[in-house]
């Protein structure tokens, strides 16, 4: 009897954002402290509430769209129940039946086309760590930003799995958004196997899925190990999870699955939906064809931007890395702006990106300083300032009027006449809160 | 001359700023009271009383130098499941029995800011589970004016800590009814906002689709002033409307022109109690005689409502009672109370492979039909006057009688409830020298306009007998 | 209606004496059959609500502060071994 493998992914990839997914927590959690990067959110205090993370869901939309799916217009978060120590919550916040993308694919070099059924949101657990009699707890990374990309079970050979995880791995680090850095766990896999006589049409009805796989030759080495486990033993195609033993060479039982787990997902009642505009998911479209048609001169260029202008955002970078004048006056002009006025990179990015200041014919240094003008919040003298607006109050009483009715407008309308007395910029939000004060 | 610890918050903010009393003064007053009454009621689980001098202190140095805050040394209770960093928190429940929060709830700290005294932490159904007090872990709290009687729940150690005078103010919780219903019981004032109008960030989870705290105070001004203080998006709460909030400190009307009333036959449903019936009639004529229109309308069975609220909360319980497991605070799952077991086994049925669809799907468009009944209702009406509970406070055991004893008991405050929907429960009266209240719902976001109309009436029966009689402790 | 308890025991991970068991299927009988009205309303076509805010797309910016001190998070907990917490060892099998 011949047998076709019948093989699907689940990957796992951590985004590298600044802070977690639901709490602002940093996401930086790598080699530090255990519990250092904790609050009442992530450690699962009673009370403690989610507060989506945008640039993180941002993210998993270029992901997914770089992996040619549809993003979903509605969507949403739900939660699934479970309890594992190092689930705080006892339950994860995922998507269920509203992913953010669906039905995506990709291209092997055998014009295999793989099916992307789904990729979604969701936050990682504590880590364990078994020693002796006990199970020591680290909740730093529960809450970190992680995106579950599955595929269709489409694979036929453990080269064709070992290849797409290696796109998958240079998609979401030419796109920015990982390190994908497989020894430090960024990117999980876990293949799913079954066998199917040749021929057969339907999808076999079991399917083993193995585990705590960490690089792309033991993912090779597992597969090959469970196709030959199955082949040879036809009595043992149960559906079950397994590990693989690198020294044994083996995949071993870990737990079998009698029943389906049941994980009573339902809506996350403290997240509120998700409903995109088409324009933005156009802009977005956009942002992940800048990141991922770049040439790979462009690519070194971007990564070098991303790594010495760091946190500079990786669309800025590679959109700078792609026009020769943008990339040519950046470098200079972001170092001495940073040094000497304390522009922000991405600052400086931005005023050369949106073309604020001339490109040509100055000096890095001249260049640098014009942004530092444009960008500049002048301190105010408080007693000036509160002179002003004590004027500026007086000579417009019924925008104050209108302010106190409701109409939030109002306040901008001050706040723009107070500015417009200062011959330097000054800070908007200083002058809304002293204004609100008065008002008040 | 009231004795301190009976002043309003208006009274007390009065006397403060015009130095009649220091703040120390007020605090003991009310210190004072807890220790005389707490014996016969228990309405607390935990007294901060080295705290509370302590903050009064602050504020009298604060009032010293002419400074102005909107709750400057006031003295407030507030309800167990709010965390207050460095102050245990139990939820009256034993699993939390040694749980002190290392962060305060977006609530507390509003009122820090506003320059409250925190007394305490008040008594509450264990988990906000019941409409009595009875499943506390910490004992039951009994109704001030007959201490036989059940103060209602689940936040009653809140009602009966303000009707005993033991408190200025308080805040409690509500997911149906554990505002209004004890309110009414205790004869106090109980204001449930719109949801997601006050921050539930730091408020022990009960049903997350539903949760909203609130005032409950001596009068309806008084509720005003804490609901300006309460009420605003948080950055800690993404459910939190961005909505500006209203101006709820405004002169109260002693007119109502032009307001139109609904009353609904549906809410006086069967078996209720025929002195609250009367009594809420009557207060409905003097609404007429303030000038408002009263017109009968057809509200969505609220028996109905009693399925939906049963279904959705105990599926979101249980899963918001899952994270105590005893690793990181707390005790292990064995300490839940029969409630709460009860609870998160239904909970866990109705969301399983299989019932989802029978059970929470089915609930949720029942949802979405009693909310669009409201939507309906509010086009030809301003707001909907209804008893607050069918019944006068119960005798203690009561809820031994039906394993749902909190869910039917709140049959009239459900509703509105799911709908998300502001509502206040106002005293009007007793009988068998117990309080009977009220409750007015308006439209999301009309908290303006219930305290409007609440105000009003209080105003116009502000010199009436019942409102002499003190509770006898 | 007919239930296993255990089952859904199991799935809340709440331990529950035989006593305990017999009382709750009673009682959850008695429940179900008194919150069993539903089915006389009509809601073909009608979406199920699960916010009642209307609020959608609500998020913050990546911008992170400083967590707790590692003492603040262990200090509610029962056992803790050095900056973990600490629990009776589990079967290694995630």
């Amino acid at each position: 009897m011949k047998y076709t493998p019948v093989i699907g992914l689940e990957v796992h990839v951590e985004l590298k954002t600044n802070s977690k997914m639901f709490c602002r927590c940093s996401a930086d959690y790598f080699g530090k402290k255990p519990n250092t990067h904790t609050c009442p959110v992530c450690l699962g205090l009673p009370g403690a509430l989610p507060y989506p993370n945008k640039k993180a869901i941002e993210w998993c939309l270029m992901i997914g769209l770089a992996l040619n799916c549809e993003i979903s217009l509605f969507s949403k978060f739900d939660r699934k129940n479970y309890f594992y120590p190092d689930l705080p919550k006892g339950y994860q916040i995922s998507q269920y039946d509203e992913p953010f993308c669906k039905n995506g694919f990709i291209d092997l070099s055998n014009k295999k086309r793989v099916g992307i059924r789904r990729v979604h949101m969701e936050e990682d657990t504590g880590k364990l760590i078994h020693e002796g009699n006990s199970t020591l707890i680290d909740f730093n990374r529960s809450g970190v930003p992680l995106v579950e990309i599955v595929t269709d079970p489409d694979f036929e050979s453990a080269g064709e799995v070992v290849e797409y995880l290696k796109k998958i791995q240079q998609i979401v680090r030419t796109l920015g958004v990982s390190n994908a850095d497989l020894e430090r766990g960024d990117m999980r896999m876990e293949p799913n196997i079954s066998l199917k006589n040749e021929g057969q049409k339907e999808l076999p009805k079991y399917r083993i899925e193995v585990k705590n796989i960490n690089s792309f030759k033991l993912v090779d080495k597992a597969i090959e190990a469970e196709i030959d486990r199955q082949t040879q033993n036809p009595g043992q195609r149960f559906q079950a999870t397994m590990r693989y033993d690198e020294k044994t060479n083996t995949t071993v039982t870990m737990r079998l699955k009698e029943e389906a787990a049941d994980y009573r997902y339902f809506p996350e009642p403290d997240i509120p939906p998700f409903h995109w505009q088409q324009a933005y998911i156009e802009k977005l479209k956009k942002d992940a064809k800048v990141m991922m048609d770049k040439p790979s001169e462009e690519e070194e260029r971007t990564q070098e931007l991303l790594i010495k202008f760091s946190p500079i955002s990786p669309v800025s970078a590679a959109t700078i890395a792609r026009d020769p004048k943008f990339y040519s006056s950046y470098g200079g002009t972001a170092s001495i702006g940073k040094d000497e006025f304390g522009t922000p990179y991405q600052g400086t990015a931005n005023a050369i990106i949106n073309q604020k200041v001339p490109l040509v014919g100055i000096s890095d240094e001249e260049r640098a300083k014009i942004i530092a003008d444009l960008n500049r919040v002048s301190d105010v003298d408080e007693d000036e300032l509160n002179k002003t607006i004590d004027e500026v109050l007086k000579e417009n009483k019924s925008a104050v009027e209108d302010y106190k009715k409701g109409k939030e407008n109002a306040i901008m309308f001050l706040v723009g006449q107070v500015m417009r007395m200062f011959p330097q910029k000054i800070d908007v939000s200083k002058v809304k809160a002293s204004l609100l004060a008065k008002i008040k | 001359m009231n004795k301190l610890n009976e002043h309003t918050i208006k009274q007390a903010r009065e006397g403060l700023r015009r130095k009649d009393f220091s703040s120390v003064e007020l605090t003991k007053a009310c210190l004072e009271q807890i220790n005389k009454a707490e014996p016969s009621i228990n309405a607390f689980v935990t007294i901060c009383k080295k705290e509370a001098l302590v903050q009064a202190k602050e504020a009298d140095k604060l009032i010293s130098s002419n400074q102005d805050l909107p709750l400057l040394g006031i003295p407030i209770a507030v309800k167990d499941n709010l965390s207050t960093l460095g102050i245990r928190t139990t939820a009256s429940s034993k699993v939390l029995d040694d749980y002190i929060p290392p962060y305060d709830a977006t609530v507390i700290k509003k009122l820090k800011d506003a320059g409250a005294v925190l007394l305490g932490k008040t008594n509450m159904d264990a988990w906000a589970h019941g409409s009595s007090t009875e499943t506390s872990d910490y004992g039951t709290t009994k109704n001030p004016w007959n201490t036989n009687h059940l103060p209602g729940g689940s936040s009653g150690g809140s009602a009966a800590a303000v009707a005993a005078d033991e408190a200025i103010a308080a805040i409690g919780t509500e997911t149906a009814g554990s505002i209004r219903q004890p309110a009414s019981w205790c004869g106090v004032v109980g204001l449930k906002p719109t949801y997601g109008r006050v921050s539930r960030y730091g408020v022990i989870a009960m049903a997350s689709s539903l949760d909203s705290p609130g005032p409950i105070t001596k009068t309806v001004e008084d509720s005003a002033s804490l609901l300006q203080v309460l009420a605003g998006k948080d950055e800690y709460d993404a459910t939190t409307s961005p909505l500006p909030i209203g101006d709820y400190t405004l002169p109260i009307e002693s007119k109502l022109n032009n307001l139109k009333i609904g009353i609904s036959d549906e809410y006086f449903i069967e078996g209720i109690d025929v002195e609250v019936k009367r009594e809420v009639l009557d207060s409905i004529k003097k609404f007429e005689e303030m000038g408002a229109k009263i017109e009968k309308i057809k509200l969505f069975d609220p028996r109905y409502a009693i399925d939906v609220y049963t279904i959705i909360q105990r599926s979101e319980v249980s899963s918001n009672l899952a994270r105590y497991d005893g690793i990181r605070y707390g005790s292990e799952r064995e300490k839940f109370g029969d409630e709460a077991k009860r609870r998160i086994i239904l909970g866990t049925y109705a969301l399983s492979s299989g019932y989802y669809d029978q059970y929470y799907n089915k609930a949720s468009k029942v949802r979405s039909v009693i909310i669009e009944d409201f939507k309906k209702a509010f086009e030809k009406i301003d707001v909907i006057l209804t008893p607050t509970s069918p019944s006068l406070p119960l005798p203690i055991g009561a809820t031994n009688k039906s394993i749902m004893f909190g869910e039917i008991a709140d049959v009239l405050v459900e509703p509105s409830s799911i709908a998300g929907l502001p509502g206040i429960s106002i005293p009007i009266g007793f009988a068998k020298k117990l309080p009977i209240g009220m409750q007015i719902i308006g439209p999301q976001f009309a908290e303006e306009l219930i305290l409007q109309v609440a105000g009003t009436y209080e105003k116009k029966t502000e010199k009436e007998e019942w409102r002499k009689i003190k509770p006898n402790l | 209606m007919k239930f296993d308890v255990s089952h859904i025991a199991k799935l809340a991970n709440l331990t529950l004496n035989p006593s305990e068991k017999n009382k709750l299927e009673k009682e959850l009988e008695e429940t179900l059959k008194f919150i069993n009205n539903l089915n006389e309303i009509d809601t073909t076509g009608i979406e199920p609500t699960s916010q009642v805010t209307g609020l959608e797309n609500i998020t913050r910016e990546d911008e992170a502060i400083p967590s707790f001190p590692q003492d603040d998070a262990l200090k509610n907990a029962k056992l803790t071994h050095n900056g973990f917490f600490k629990v009776k060892a589990i079967l290694n099998n995630e």
